[in-house]
């Protein structure tokens, strides 16, 4: 049995690098320091895979050889007008690269999954600009940590551990202790209650206030965690103060604390439900923290306002930093899509939606980007790489990808790949291949290859290459 | 491939030689005095100019903080495209171009080396995979060290021998080239949004000077024998006044400096060398920093021109970044990078009715005049920040022409016309001078020893421009020389032709160059630095260093160290 350390884990933004993986007869055994996504990846890849690339013919996928299934999608791509090359953020930077030539050129739209996560963040930052960090940074200094419209327990398990409250760094120590403490507390707290209880002989009421910051939080020398959200998550249960907020009211919420901090007066008695008093309370706790962090996820990208809640908590952050060092951070999703953004850019100026029909990259999201051309029925061609938009997409724009001849290469099988005509299974990066990825604050990591993938299964770059080589075959002859 | 380019006017400064009519030989990537080939492609130079390849020691290209500014400005970008065609990818420019178009535009101005001078070492693969997507030119990159947790412990102890070999590490682990220095001390004060207010104010909770950080990498440097000097953004970039904070840094690594070596760069300048208090009462500072210059040798730096354009700042100096954006208001990237370092970008327009840019923009040529030995300072924009690095046929004419700068004065604030030192400036360079200016002063100041230069056994880096220096005067048509270094009539890179009539007619891929250092004890790093590795940082140590496999051409320069 093998060992490998440092081994980079291919699922979430966070890109833990610290994992160790056992390996015996070709196959991933065991793995430490893994959350619960990682360790399901580590041990169940490939169970369901379909090793052998497959052609429809007759309306049915058959099997075929790697030559035949390239020869088909660089057919496809030549005779395409207008096609889209889409996915690109659960593969390596080397495959991207070759992705942006191919689009380049066969003259088609190539497009991220940004395009439906975090692209409102983006539009955002290119008109705000954003005071960001890497994430030792806050791990170091930050005492002030909000996650808003994000998850990280359910979807960044290690997040809190490995860069927030719950690490450990050179100017703040780990916030696991208050927690325990305050975990104690309320458990000697209820206890001495129902003691009460049973001498009194009667219920005992605790007059709550529903917003009311926590006492100890200007005392309080040890980081703090603070969850603002829809409903109560299971970070917010961990958190040190959790601020419900109504669906759709992240916008008039972060305007409201904006003008608290810029020192403005809030001419009302509460803003989408908050009492202001609260809000002032919250702005107080921004300003007054040594270094503060705003994470934010889909909960602003996806909800009403959409880059306009982006927009307004960028702003924030911003205005904060005339006051104290605040910085703030989009939760990236995949592992590589901040790659995708990445490599896009540095070669095409653009992050994503990237135009190549006139010979010269063009961005315009809302017209380059792949949902709004697949629903206006636009596009004629497909090929969808480490995605799935069969599951993700609207419908309508679901429909036009399958209506059209439609190639993907992915490791697994999924729905967008149940309905291609041509479909590469691929190797799993970080695990049966090599290639470069971005964590989701722009650190760059090698992931690894800890196992050799079935004989079919080709790296993605690869697949692309081989693709790239025959279009231009096609075009030369 | 061999050549012969007959008949050029030769300007190559190491050698010697002044605009001589001669011919130049080519063959195997190298310039040769006999070819021993019997088919040789011949290139009729007559009436043309003839130069080793530009070299430019500061021009930020390629890693996150170029990226982000990249992101930054798609209005930018929209504005000036780059079709694909048979050989080239397509691109955008202006002020961030994409990497393609970077490669190929500075191969249409005849330039073959380019050094990427801010590379946080963390992110050096982001660095290193865009320098690979930048074509034909050679490369290099420089690791942002000055604020480093441990070079400013190793400081703080005294420990200079220790700090060398963790420095020749960190050279190997990023592939780096130089000791770059920005605000040493600021940024890692910026790390709680403070900043260093002069050399000698301590940095908080390190309790190290900026005067003994720039010091002591500078006695590493020493120590290391590395290629290039200590390349030194200064403190106080930037603001009134500052230009005493520059003649600070100059005179406190004056007792380190060996015989005629240099050993320091202050890089761009200009926006060190401020004089005056505030905004209004603000002055150029250029006559007092020359004059240090002239009477010290172990100095070199680099102008950082201002070009009146709408550009993107993008610097290290993170507290510097965010200065500039409360001043305009314009929308302001910052990223921090734990353990090591800072960055800002900030679009910024330059304008000819400002007093203040007026200025700035006579500080740069009053630097570049008044300093009497070319050999110490040398031409840039620090592209982006004063420029795109597609200006410099501009700033060529100014150094060559008194008339073009009286075009452009003519036209600036009248308030800086009639106070500036410039227009009293009578000198104007020689055309021998704007080849040391853009290319041997800067490639002897890298170290680099096969750029450069013409003389036989260097590398076949050439450009010829199609101006021809007996006819056409450069004082009085200084138009005819900024179009010639516009466009190269031909640029050649390692023996072959890439660049005819300013079109690119064939891709390749350059050298990164980077520096090895062997040392008499091991350098490989201790193992208590390997446990302290994961304190700082939050990736493993294992998977910090970038592996050779990331630079598509690997060239490693090697160095014997003292220590």
């Amino acid at each position: 049995m093998r060992k490998i350390e440092n081994v980079i884990c291919p699922v979430c933004g966070s890109l833990c690098d610290d994992i160790t993986v056992y390996v015996e007869d070709n196959r991933v055994v065991e793995v430490e320091n893994t959350c619960a996504v990682g360790r399901a990846k580590f041990l169940n890849y490939g169970l369901h895979r379909k090793p052998k690339p497959l052609i429809r013919k007759n309306g049915e996928l058959k099997e075929a050889s790697i030559e035949e299934a390239v020869r088909r999608s660089a057919e496809i791509l030549t005779e395409s007008k207008y096609p889209i090359l889409y996915g690109w953020s659960s593969t390596s930077c080397e495959a991207i690269r070759v992705g942006l030539e191919l689009a380049e050129e066969v003259g088609g739209i190539i497009d991220n999954t940004s395009t439906v996560c975090h692209g409102p963040s983006i539009l955002s930052i290119q008109d705000v600009g954003i005071p960001s960090c890497t994430l030792g940074q806050l791990r170091h200094r930050a005492d002030l940590v909000i996650y808003w419209g994000s998850d990280p327990y359910s979807a960044h398990p290690r997040h809190i551990e490995r860069y927030t409250v719950f690490s450990e760094g050179r100017f703040q120590k780990s916030g696991w202790r208050s927690f325990i403490r305050r975990l104690s507390g309320k458990l000697v707290k209820k206890r001495l209650s129902r003691v009460a209880e049973l001498i009194l002989r009667r219920k005992l009421t605790f007059p709550e206030e529903k917003y009311a910051l926590p006492p100890y939080f200007i005392s309080e020398e040890e980081r703090k965690l603070v969850v603002v959200d829809v409903r109560k998550t299971r970070t917010a249960e961990v958190a040190d103060y959790f601020l419900q907020v109504k669906p759709n009211t992240d916008y008039e919420v972060l305007q409201a604390l904006r003008m608290l901090v810029n020192d403005q007066d809030l001419e009302v008695d509460e803003v989408a439900g908050i009492p202001v008093k609260t809000l002032e309370d919250l702005a107080d706790l921004m300003i007054s923290c040594d270094l503060g962090i705003l994470f934010f996820g889909v909960g602003l990208t996806m909800s009403k306002g959409k880059l306009r809640n982006v927009d307004a908590a960028l702003s924030l952050v911003r205005d904060l930093n005339k006051r104290t060092k605040f910085l703030i951070m989009p939760m990236r999703g995949h592992y590589n899509v901040t790659g995708a953004n990445v490599v896009f850019t540095w070669q095409t100026g653009y992050p994503y939606a990237v135009d190549f029909s006139l010979g010269y990259p063009r961005y315009n999201p809302g017209e380059t980007s792949v949902v709004d051309i697949l629903r206006r029925g636009e596009c004629d061609a497909g090929l969808v790489i480490a995605s799935d938009p069969v599951s993700n997409f609207p419908a309508s724009a679901a429909k036009t990808l399958v209506d059209n001849p439609l190639i993907v290469i992915d490791p697994d099988v999924t729905p967008t790949s149940m309905m291609a005509d041509v479909v590469f299974p691929s190797a799993y990066i970080g695990i049966e291949a090599e290639g470069t990825a971005y964590r989701m604050d722009h650190v760059p990591l090698r992931l690894k290859k800890v196992v050799e993938p079935p004989p079919n299964c080709l790296p993605d770059q690869e697949i692309l290459a081989r693709i790239l080589r025959e279009v231009r075959r096609i075009r030369r002859g | 491939m061999a050549l012969l380019i007959r008949n050029g006017y030769v300007y190559d400064p190491m050698n010697g030689i002044d605009g001589e009519k001669m011919d130049i030989l080519v063959e195997g990537g190298k310039i040769v005095d006999k070819l021993k080939s019997a088919e040789y492609e011949v290139i009729d130079a007559s009436g043309m100019i003839v130069m080793p390849g530009g070299v430019d020691i500061h021009s930020h290209i390629a890693g996150s903080e170029v990226n982000a500014g990249r992101l930054l400005r798609p209005e930018d970008h929209a504005k000036d495209v780059e079709l694909k065609t048979e050989i080239t990818r397509s691109g955008v420019g202006y002020s961030v171009p994409s990497t393609f178009t970077t490669g190929y535009r500075y191969a249409k101005m005849g330039y073959t080396t380019v050094m990427n001078p801010s590379m946080p070492p963390l992110e050096a693969k982001h660095t290193h995979e865009e320098l690979c997507d930048t074509p034909i030119i050679d490369k290099a990159t420089y690791p942002l060290l000055g604020d480093w947790w441990f070079v400013l412990e190793y400081l703080r102890d005294g420990k200079i021998e220790e700090c060398a070999l963790h420095v020749a590490w960190m050279l190997y682990a990023t592939k780096g080239y130089a000791i770059k220095i920005v605000n040493p001390g600021g940024l890692e004060a910026w790390g709680f949004g403070r900043n260093v207010r002069d050399i000698d104010d301590p940095v908080p909770y390190f309790n190290v000077t900026p005067r003994e950080i720039i010091r002591g990498l500078c006695k590493v440097n020493k120590l290391l024998h590395l290629p290039h000097t200590i390349h030194v953004h200064t403190n106080n970039l930037g603001k009134p006044g500052n230009y005493e904070t520059t003649l600070q840094t100059m005179k406190c690594v004056e007792d380190l400096s060996s015989g005629d070596k240099p050993c320091i760069h202050i890089t761009h300048c200009q926006f060190s060398a401020f004089k005056g208090v505030d905004w209004r009462e603000f002055y150029s500072g250029a006559e007092d920093i020359a004059k240090y210059v002239n009477f010290h040798k172990h100095v070199t730096m680099d102008m950082g021109q201002v070009i009146f354009t709408d550009t993107t700042t993008m610097t290290a100096d993170g507290p510097f970044q965010y200065i500039l954006h409360e001043l305009t208001g314009n929308k302001w990237v910052n990223h921090d990078v734990e353990t090591e370092t800072s960055s800002g970008i900030v679009p910024f327009r330059y304008r000819r009715r400002s007093y203040v840019h007026s200025i700035q923009w006579c500080i740069g040529l009053e630097l570049a005049l008044l300093i009497r030995n070319p050999w110490r300072i040398f031409l840039t924009t620090d592209h982006p920040n004063a420029g795109p690095f597609t200006s410099y046929p501009q700033v060529i004419g100014w150094l060559i022409s008194r008339k073009a700068r009286e075009e452009t004065l003519s036209k600036l604030n009248k308030r800086a016309r009639e106070t500036a030192l410039l227009p009293s400036i009578d000198r104007e360079y020689s055309l021998y001078e704007v080849a040391i200016a853009t290319r041997a002063g800067q490639a002897r100041a890298l170290g680099l020893k096969d750029k450069g230069h013409l003389g036989v056994g260097g590398d076949a880096d050439i450009a010829i421009y199609d101006v021809d220096p007996r006819k056409i005067g450069p004082s009085t048509q200084y138009d005819e020389y900024v179009k010639a270094f516009s466009k190269a009539a031909y640029t050649i890179k390692e023996g072959e032709i890439v660049v005819r009539n300013g079109e690119v007619v064939k891709v390749l891929d350059g050298k990164t160059y980077w520096v090895k250092v062997s040392s008499n004890s091991e350098y490989e790093v201790s193992e208590d630095m390997k446990r302290r590795f994961t304190e700082y940082w939050t990736v493993q140590f294992d998977n910090y260093p970038v592996s050779e496999a990331y630079l598509k051409r690997s060239k490693p320069v090697q160095v014997e160290s003292e220590v």
